[in-house]
């Protein structure tokens, strides 16, 4: 089992503020891994990193063992890296078809549009339905929907979501983590940020708890007892 | 009750031309969040660069655009990539400055190669008309209208049917969101910028065809701009032709009916109305 992705020592600056520090840790092919914190513990600041939006000020990024830091966002996309961003940040005035449309933007995704926006719309019809109205118009779940459907479209080898569950109803977190588990299953490698500690460790997933900027624990979720989770989720 | 007639249709044509003046404004106001202000100077910049190419091919204006086109996009495309881009989220007034600067720029490197003389490009369709029933259409004018309306239909197309137009969309509604599709955010404002040279240019050597103009004209034309980008509502394509509308009927039939020396005067009295009214515009989303 190789890496598809490994984060090595990496900080990360906004301005002066050091948002993340010394960050280290790797995705195996085809695996779930999940990234736990309290707000503002580093973890939307390393997934910006790992997409190439706010560059690492050091350390190193591989995927597929190609060294990846400091490239432009669209390089990374077109490797095969897509974001599903915190708060969606769908085009909320653009209509349903439009924002997945957008997610086929790359060279690569452009030749296959059509049928991944078939394959789209049926892991989540609803999205055929509303495919003309604006998606700032739909309810937070389809929003989530679109903003997954949109990250598909890119036809990537792993997705970063970063807080799905995040103002979603208990029953759409359930769905949208059933699809979630669908797409690994199809192939698809997957790092899911999460702030909610119980629904982490629910699958037993490699883990990583950030705390102020630094990873300071990892293992199997299944491994780790409750405690050494919340001690290091706290910093007690 | 003919003159008032002709009025009203010489209001409509001129709104069409209008709207073509201020589409590339509303447009890099919604998309790059930037005021132009030298948006009317680069539309007279058009006009000169016309009548330099009507003087070297002996031909028509309309004919010049296939020059004038491709060079304003240039120049669009040259000066966001190389100065705007520069310092875009460094707050509103870098680029103020900037297309301040460029504004006073282009006055006077106009004034300096084409000195203070009022120029026109000379048009053979000027002066001819048709009438219909009692009232008689200036070709010119009927012309100019289709050209604008012409490039605004163009425009709309573009941005919903095509991958670029649809990234400026995106990048409009959530910049972040738009890199991380992929979208190269500089290279695009730079197309964005050169679109609106190039609908700027068209709208230039249309009104150099219509109107004299001066190397300090642009002020006219940034505050028409101004104007339909009010009205029309900032961002909104199809707003900015409905706005371009209102304003040229405005002037004219308030011409019509207070007399020549009010014409400008009711146009700004129709904007201020509206900035009390629908400060938003008119179909702001």
């Amino acid at each position: 089992m190789s890496d598809l992705l490994r984060v090595e020592n990496v900080d990360v600056f906004y301005g002066d503020f050091q948002a993340v520090q010394q960050a280290s840790f790797a995705v195996p092919d085809k695996e779930i891994v999940s990234i736990i914190g309290t707000n503002g513990a580093g973890k939307t600041t390393l997934m910006r990193a790992i997409g190439g939006v706010l560059p690492a000020k050091n350390g190193r990024i591989y995927f597929e063992d190609v060294d990846i830091t400091g490239w432009p966002t669209h390089k990374i996309v077109d490797l095969g890296i897509s974001q599903v961003p915190e708060g969606r940040k769908l085009f909320g005035r653009m209509s349903v078809k439009d924002n997945l449309i957008m997610g086929s933007y790359t060279p690569r995704a452009r030749k296959n549009a059509k049928g991944e926006l078939e394959k789209v719309y049926e892991l989540f019809p609803i999205l055929k339905e509303k495919s003309t109205q604006s998606a700032g118009s739909l309810s937070g779940g389809q929003q989530q929907m679109v903003a997954i459907g949109r990250a598909l479209m890119s036809e990537p080898k792993l997705i970063c979501f970063d807080e799905i569950s995040l103002g979603l109803a208990p029953t759409v977190i359930k769905d949208i983590y059933a699809k979630v588990r669908e797409l690994n299953n199809g192939g698809i490698t997957i790092i899911i940020v999460e702030q909610d500690v119980k629904r982490s460790l629910k699958a037993c997933v490699e883990a990583f708890v950030m705390l102020k900027g630094k990873v300071v624990l990892s293992g199997k979720t299944c491994e780790l007892t409750e405690d050494e989770v919340s001690k290091a989720y706290f910093g007690m | 009750m003919d003159g008032m007639i002709q009025a009203i249709i010489q209001g409509l044509l001129l709104g069409g031309l209008y709207a073509a003046v201020g589409l590339g404004m509303s447009m890099i106001f919604g998309i790059v969040k930037i005021t132009n202000l030298a948006h009317g100077d680069f539309l007279v910049l058009a006009c000169y660069i016309s009548l330099l190419f009507m003087g070297v091919f002996h031909s028509s204006p309309l004919t010049t655009l296939i020059v004038v086109v491709p060079i304003m996009f240039f120049i669009g495309f040259g000066v966001q990539r190389t100065m705007l881009n520069k310092v875009i989220g460094r707050g509103d007034e870098p680029p103020l400055l900037i297309t301040f600067g460029i504004s006073i720029i282009i006055q006077n490197l106009l004034l300096y190669f084409f000195t203070a003389n009022a120029q026109k490009l000379a048009s053979p369709l000027l002066l001819k008309s048709f009438s219909a029933g009692t009232v008689s259409i200036p070709v010119l004018y009927l012309i100019s209208c289709i050209i604008g309306v012409a490039i605004i239909l163009a425009l709309g197309v573009f941005m919903k049917g095509t991958y670029l137009g649809k990234a400026i969309r995106a990048t409009s509604d959530d910049t972040e969101a738009a890199t991380l599709m992929g979208v190269n955010i500089k290279s695009t404002f730079g197309v964005a910028m050169g679109i609106s040279m190039v609908t700027a240019g068209v709208a230039g050597v249309l009104i150099g065809s219509l109107f004299n103009f001066y190397p300090s004209s642009g002020s006219t034309y940034l505050i028409v701009a101004f104007a339909v980008v009010v009205i029309g509502g900032i961002g909104s394509i199809y707003g900015t032709l409905w706005a371009g509308i209102i304003f040229g009927l405005a002037q004219v039939v308030g011409g019509f009916v207070f007399g020549a020396a009010f014409q400008q005067l009711v146009g700004y009295a129709v904007l201020l109305i509206m900035l009390i009214v629908r400060p938003q515009g008119l179909f702001s989303k």
